[in-house]
């Protein structure tokens, strides 16, 4: 689905969203709810320029528009892999974009995100991975990187890698094994504005992600084990 | 062990908390492993790669995570970066002066792809979470892996951060970046292009970094203390300075194309003799050209 067919069924014709470039920026009405919405597309490479673009709009609304709802449309292949962007501080840019959105979660914006296409690494953890709850389309596609990679970078043959992918959502890419460990909340089908309403309602306010992943079977240490380091 | 560089996380934290005053969560008697490398026959470690605990700094109280290098590059799994959420966790109901993160990684491990990627993910949310309570987080950075991936965007979170010139920090690593887009673009093995890139007298130039240290223990474990010592809130107003550095720094210095390009801009007449600069004469004249 491209972004306009998205922001139609999340808020029919009630939204100003447009693409600059890669950027996505506007808001949208759904059901007497304003939202602030901004997001990437075209597979963005996320660099810093349109980090910096992310992390403006979210201090604008904090500034502007006090406990106005966030959403981030996400659609990127990853960050962008450049000496320039290294040199001028992009993972400072992105730590950045990071607190920025966490303070306005402390401030009352409820932040839901929706993979609408792609989301890889680097360019989903600044801004999807940060919100309340994180969604995802159907036939979206999460992963770290694609398995021939993986297979390459770690020196593991890649017939053990897909066979394992097929067992555990560990290994295999796909937005159905992040709702098993509990980093996406729900695959939304059908009506999305209704599926937004219900997100804006049932956000967590911490980050509930380990206790899904033990709930729903495919993460089972990563709740134990913070407990017991919270606590022993 | 006195160079911090070539210290294991165990040693580091010896060398930085005060004597006597440690006490390891989750130590290597759990034996608290990672599944997935198991899953994969690969070696694990009872600590998987990361130490954690409790202990003073000048008599600060202060929660602390040591990255050990030496297992998979510090690179991040499941449990690793559970222990690291669950310290976060504990600051909640332990009446401490700050976190110290002793930082060296690769970023996500690879091995555990999607538990790793999430991960980071949590680990970037409790440091967040936690300095919107005010709580000071400060990184220390100057081990042979450097600092990179996701774990460079938890740097970018922290209070403050604290390097060694040995030190590197970014979000791509070279070897990343020239797999992906050839030497041309970044020649991972021209180690001096990578330190006018990613070093520790670059970022703390850029004021990436707060301070920037000699590679000795004793000198992390000063500037940690004094770090701990300056508390700094986030908030509207702090976020929209930095927004106005970060934006400036690209308007500023976006059509460089090497470091030296950058440190000429800030006033280095001789910005090839940077590199050969003494710790504290390179800090003493950053510091006037800045002034100036």
């Amino acid at each position: 689905m491209d972004w306009q067919a998205v922001a139609r069924s999340l808020f029919g014709n009630d939204h100003d969203i447009v693409a600059s470039g890669d950027f996505l920026c506007g808001t949208g009405r759904c059901a007497d709810t304003v939202f602030a919405v901004m997001g990437s597309t075209n597979h963005a490479e996320i660099g810093i320029e349109l980090t910096l673009a992310l992390a403006k709009e979210v201090i604008r609304t904090m500034r502007d528009h006090p406990r106005r709802p966030i959403v981030f449309l996400v659609d990127t292949q990853g960050q962008r892999l450049r000496h320039r962007d290294e040199l001028l501080g992009i993972h400072r840019c992105m730590g950045h974009l990071a607190q920025c959105v966490e303070l306005a979660r402390a401030r009352g914006h409820r932040v839901l995100a929706l993979v609408y296409d792609q989301a890889l690494s680097g360019g989903f953890l600044a801004s999807g991975m940060m919100a309340d709850l994180c969604a995802a389309l159907p036939d979206a596609e999460i992963r770290v990187m694609n398995i021939s990679a993986m297979a390459r970078v770690t020196r593991l043959p890649e017939e053990r890698l897909r066979a394992l992918a097929q067992t555990s959502p560990v290994f295999a890419p796909g937005a159905e094994n992040y709702v098993k460990m509990g980093a996406v909340d729900a695959l939304w089908e059908g009506d999305l504005a209704q599926c937004l309403m219900a997100a804006l309602r049932d956000a967590p306010a911490h980050d509930a992600r380990r206790e899904l992943g033990l709930t729903r079977g495919g993460r089972m240490l990563a709740a134990t084990i913070a407990e017991r380091a919270a606590s022993e | 062990m006195q160079s911090y560089y070539e210290a294991t996380a165990r040693e580091r934290i010896a060398g930085i908390v005060d004597a006597g005053s440690w006490r390891e969560i989750l130590p290597p008697a759990t034996r608290t492993l990672s599944p997935h490398l198991a899953a994969l026959e690969l070696p694990a470690a009872f600590d998987d790669g990361v130490v954690i605990g409790q202990g003073t700094l000048e008599g600060l109280p202060v929660l602390v995570a040591a990255q050990e290098g030496g297992f998979m590059g510090g690179a991040v799994g499941e449990v690793h970066g559970a222990k690291i959420v669950g310290l976060f966790e504990r600051a909640k109901t332990h009446r401490v002066a700050g976190i110290v993160l002793l930082l060296e990684s690769g970023g996500v491990r690879l091995q555990e792809a999607n538990a790793g990627l999430i991960a980071v993910s949590e680990v970037i949310r409790a440091i967040c979470a936690c300095r919107v309570r005010g709580t000071p987080i400060i990184a220390a950075i100057g081990g042979k892996f450097g600092c990179f991936g996701g774990m460079g965007i938890a740097a970018g979170c922290c209070t403050s951060i604290v390097m060694s010139e040995e030190g590197r920090l970014g979000l791509s690593g070279p070897e990343v970046i020239e797999t992906a887009r050839g030497v041309e673009e970044f020649d991972s093995l021209d180690r001096a292009l990578v330190w006018r890139t990613v070093g520790g007298k670059h970022r703390f130039l850029l004021d990436d970094c707060a301070t920037l240290v000699d590679d000795r223990q004793s000198a992390f474990r000063s500037a940690l203390a004094d770090a701990l010592r300056k508390g700094e809130t986030l908030d509207v107003a702090s976020l929209e300075r930095q927004q106005r550095m970060l934006e400036e720094r690209v308007e500023r210095f976006g059509r460089c194309s090497d470091g030296e390009d950058i440190w000429r801009g800030l006033g280095f007449d001789k910005p090839a003799s940077v590199p050969l600069l003494a710790t504290d004469a390179f800090v003493a004249l950053s510091r006037r050209l800045r002034a100036a």
